[in-house]
């Protein structure tokens, strides 16, 4: 079976989503025998060989950084001309265009959010995922000849496993998009949420929004993102893309960090993938502290500035 | 070429043409269940809603275009049985002129995607908006699959929109960046947060909506591409840790050590 991963870059380096996309391929490669092609873009041809790394068998490199309506043709291209059985791709903002695109383009099953590594039986492939908000996992099956896996970021760690690889360079005719990028703004120094390893995350308990320095602070000693709960995006203390729960973002850090927070089930579902939580409340009743791994009840504004403090210190000291 | 400038001079004076995709789903604080062994959610003492992002956002940006336009429709579609009368009529509770049933149950994104596809291609709409996400399967697919079926561009995610010139406008916050994006007709979105407000229907809309005609399309049949088998409920959390508020350093060190986290 040959297995195609789209591998995403940023400014000429690989995303954590590609090595994890690479290391996911690798270990079904290695149930089902088969090769591991990586198609990518945006980096230069030594460096995508370090794709080897992670199990990748051969490279297919694009020239330019093509938009998802690009990465789907040249993906859609790469499946005919190289036998590909299944493609496997993050599900992410990039993954969130082209996975759906080259399922309905070329009528192969896509199971997206996939948690796991898939099983396969008789040449289905049986995959689990997160569904109704977090409230289950479903277990769900594709048997169409050409198979489509998008799996829910940070589920999988990128592992090495080293193989000989190839680098070359994949030239097929692309569409480009219609749409006209008119601006681009970047805040600076920010950790993506969608795809953070650690978030910290306020809520209604914190005032107001000129409160917000202790929660910046105390991600920013952690590398991590920041995140918020509905009312607070709602009222506009906070941006729109920081609010998490069932009608916001969903996201399943390594290390999700509730700061007076109630813990409503339509915050839950938005976050209950986290590995660890972490509750600060000061009321001992708030229903947030029956999801948490680990919990302090006390106040926001004297709690968290310790925290930070004492995480600048295990930093300093390892 | 043509008909592409048509279409652009064309928006410009033109009446714009909106259809958004609802879906059923669960009200969000159900207690989800299963039934025939695991194989099937369990619908008894389930209320349902309309998607949150279908409706709060897609369904609720749609009507403020038209309003604030002077012209055009908004139309809702849904893939669904009969007894989802009620709850598309809600569409119209809230402002939308017209309302589609396509008469099946839906089975997997591709199937929606299709009929909805099919039944788009038939029609003349301008702009497609459908929500970011379902809070049910939670897969996001049918926005894209649409788009790709009709041959159509997609923004998605989309948090804020404006017609300016007959052309669209759009905001998409993808992390840490923003894009501003124009974008030609016709076009597919996928609506997030920050594009509307949630809007509560009044008396006027509740008698409206009860008179509304509501179309049925029978589609051509589509098998669907995947099939969920089982259903499990997610592991029980363990027993929390709580760790007094003067000891800030224990947590720490139990989410370096223990944990293994940071
Ligand atoms: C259909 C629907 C969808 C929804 N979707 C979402 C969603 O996607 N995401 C979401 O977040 N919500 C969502 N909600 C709203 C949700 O029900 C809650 O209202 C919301 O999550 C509460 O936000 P909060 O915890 O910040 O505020 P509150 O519930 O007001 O909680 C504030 C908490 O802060 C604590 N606190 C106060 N002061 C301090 C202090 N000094 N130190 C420490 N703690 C303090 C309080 O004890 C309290 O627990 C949705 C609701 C509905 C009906």
């Amino acid at each position: 079976m040959n297995i195609l991963i789209l591998a995403e870059t940023h400014h000429g380096t690989f995303r954590k989503s590609a090595l994890e996309a690479a290391t996911y391929a690798r270990k079904i490669a290695s149930t089902v025998s088969g090769k591991v092609l990586a198609l990518t873009y945006g980096i230069e041809a030594d460096h995508a060989a370090s794709l080897g790394e992670y199990g990748v068998d051969e490279v297919l490199l694009l020239s330019g950084e093509p938009d998802p309506l690009g990465l789907t043709e040249a993906m859609a291209h790469a499946v005919k001309e190289k036998n590909i059985d299944l493609a496997v791709l993050a599900y992410n903002i990039v993954g969130r265009h082209v996975a759906p695109r080259l399922s309905a383009r070329l009528e192969a099953g896509l199971i997206s959010g996939a948690i796991e590594l898939p099983q396969w039986q008789n040449g289905t492939m049986l995959v689990r995922k997160n569904v109704f908000s977090g409230k289950a996992i479903a277990t769900v099956e594709c048997s169409t000849p050409l198979k489509i896996l998008a799996f829910a970021p940070n589920s999988t760690q990128p592992e090495k496993s080293p193989v000989h690889t190839a680098v070359v360079s994949y030239a097929p005719p692309l569409p480009v998009s219609r749409i006209h990028k008119v601006e681009v703004r970047e805040k600076k120094g920010e950790v993506s949420l969608p795809d953070a390893e650690i978030v910290v995350s306020a809520g209604r308990g914190l005032k107001g929004p000129e409160n917000w320095g202790i929660v910046e602070d105390l991600a920013r000693a952690l590398g991590a993102a920041t995140a918020c709960s509905r009312p607070v995006a709602d009222v506009g203390w906070r941006p729109h893309h920081e609010h998490v729960g069932q009608t916001g973002l969903t996201i399943r850090p390594n290390l999700y960090i509730a700061i007076g927070i109630s813990g409503a089930i339509q915050h839950l579902a938005g976050v209950n993938q986290s590995k660890v939580i972490v509750v600060i409340n000061k009321d001992p009743e708030a229903p947030f502290f029956k999801a948490a791994d680990y919990g302090i009840v006390g106040d926001a504004f004297e709690v968290v500035p310790k925290i930070t403090e004492a995480v600048r210190k295990l930093k300093a000291s390892t | 070429m043509l008909t592409e400038q048509f279409l652009l001079l064309g928006a410009s004076f033109l009446p714009m043409n909106i259809l958004v995709c609802l879906s059923k789903v669960p009200d969000t604080t159900s207690k989800i269940s299963f039934t025939d062994n695991n194989t099937r959610f369990n619908t008894q003492g389930v209320q349902f809603i309309l998607n949150p992002s279908d409706e709060w956002y897609a369904l609720v940006r749609a009507i403020e275009i038209k309003e604030s336009l002077g012209k055009g429709s908004v139309a809702a579609v849904m893939v669904g049985g009969a007894e989802d009368d009620s709850l598309l009529r809600k569409a119209v509770a809230i402002g939308a002129d017209t309302l589609y049933r396509i008469n099946a149950q839906p089975q997997d994104a591709y199937s929606v995607a299709r009929m909805l596809a099919d039944f788009i291609k038939g029609q003349s709409f301008d702009l497609v908006m459908t929500g970011r996400e379902t809070i049910d399967y939670n897969g996001g697919e049918v926005p894209a699959m649409l788009a790709e079926l009709l041959g159509w561009e997609l923004v998605s995610p989309v948090n804020k929109l404006d017609i300016i010139d007959g052309k669209v406008r759009i905001e998409s916050e993808l992390g840490a960046l923003t894009e501003v994006l124009e974008c030609d007709l016709p076009l597919v979105v996928s609506a997030a947060k920050g594009l509307a407000d949630q809007r509560i229907p009044n008396m006027w809309g509740i008698r409206n909506s009860r008179l509304a005609v509501i179309h049925v399309i029978e589609p051509s049949p589509v098998a669907p591409l995947t099939r969920i088998v089982k259903f499990d409920l997610p592991p029980a959390k363990g027993q929390v840790k709580m760790i007094p508020a003067d000891q800030p350093e224990l947590l720490v060190k139990l989410l370096h050590e223990e944990a293994k986290v940071i």
